[in-house]
């Protein structure tokens, strides 16, 4: 799919430059984006070293554990199926609240670890459980503290306020996974229905 | 208010962390300088993958297709008072996540970081994820040949997270 687009944007682009005449400003654009491109991984380096040193920290001092501590009982609901000791459930807390710092390297691992052990749950099937669909739901809606990567790039073009966006970012966040998790309740009980 | 809260929220994370972090012995410093460095090797290996979206996207706009595009869908979306601008970035957040953050890059660039378009992308790439990406990794790790519904639930959710961003950035930022 990312090879479709990032061709198609680029080819497009051209061929429609040579009907629009502005040949000139795509040639331009071409190394002048590149070096914009570089510039701005340069700023990245500085937030994300910033950010993943500080996280660490947290990581080590345990209060990533602690934030699963708060919410498990929250998820013991959101995820029936799964036993409240069962070890799926501690990966899933912890994938979450590595996602709810930012950690997103450290929570696809955990997330991985976490499909496994539904995985088992399910008589090892090939077919999605339900908590499995929970599960992807909320980590599509992403629930974020720090946007840290859009947070550089407005430094890096001279916000004058570049942490402005995380109150808007939190509350959408916050609606996106209510969302998620409302239609994936609607869709397990109409298949409920169905099947009886 | 709330634009207030965002300034706190981070300087407020940072003295919890560290503060517990002394509290619980971790050698914060070290710890810190560790953890750095994997954020070195994050950025270091984004570039390629940034470099090559944002080069494809500058193309297509400095050819004028996007403007063409944009001005296209305009009266429908004026309707509904949603700026144009933001549907490539609405249309491929799903999809891609580099695609997304190039484009997020490029309207942040061309209508400014503290533009009402600039906070809409910025919020709209932190608030969700790349349904596509986040579907193929866990279910392709573990062997999951039936989906179920996890598609259409997780595109329906992008979908009322792209609503939610609108909604939240017109009442926060208004414009």
């Amino acid at each position: 799919m990312v090879n479709i687009i990032w061709v198609a944007l680029a080819a497009i682009g051209i061929i429609y430059a040579f009907f629009n005449g502005t040949i000139e400003e795509v040639n331009e654009v071409i190394f002048s984006s590149a070096q914009d491109a570089v510039a701005l991984t340069i700023s990245l380096v500085s937030v994300l070293v910033f950010w993943l040193g500080l996280m660490r920290i947290a990581e080590k001092a345990g209060l990533l554990d602690k934030l699963a501590y708060v919410f498990r009982p929250i998820f013991t609901r959101l995820f029936p199926e799964i036993p409240a000791n069962h070890p799926a459930m501690g990966y899933i807390l912890s994938n979450f609240s590595a996602n709810l710092f930012g950690l997103g390297n450290a929570a696809t691992p955990l997330g991985i670890k976490a499909m496994h052990e539904m995985k088992k749950l399910n008589n090892d099937s090939i077919e999605a459980s339900r908590s499995m669909i929970t599960f992807l739901a909320l980590n599509t809606s992403s629930v974020t503290l720090v946007p840290t990567t859009i947070i550089a790039i407005r430094m890096q073009y001279d916000s004058m306020a570049p942490t402005e966006i995380v109150s808007s970012t939190i509350i959408a966040t916050f609606i996106s996974t209510i969302g998620a998790i409302l239609i994936d309740r609607y869709f397990h009980y109409q298949r409920q229905r169905r099947l009886i | 208010m709330l634009v207030h809260i965002s300034n706190w929220i981070i300087p407020l994370i940072i003295l919890t962390v560290l503060l517990y972090g002394t509290f619980k012995k971790v050698p914060t410093y070290e710890t810190f300088v560790e953890g750095g460095k994997e954020g070195v090797k994050m950025a270091v290996s984004l570039l390629p993958f940034l470099l090559g979206m944002i080069v494809s996207i500058s193309i297509f706009r400095a050819s004028g297709a996007l403007d063409a595009f944009v001005n296209l869908i305009d009266p429908v979306l004026s309707i509904f008072n949603i700026p144009s601008e933001i549907v490539p970035l609405a249309v491929t957040r799903p999809i891609s996540g580099t695609a997304s953050l190039s484009i997020a890059t490029d309207l942040i660039k061309t209508e400014g970081p503290d533009s009402f378009v600039g906070q809409l992308a910025s919020t709209m790439q932190g608030s969700t994820d790349t349904t596509l990406y986040v579907l193929t990794v866990y279910f392709g790790a573990v062997g999951i040949k039936k989906m179920g519904n996890a598609l259409k639930v997780g595109l329906l959710a992008d979908f009322v997270g792209i609503i939610a961003s609108l909604f939240v950035c017109y009442l926060i930022f208004g414009s």
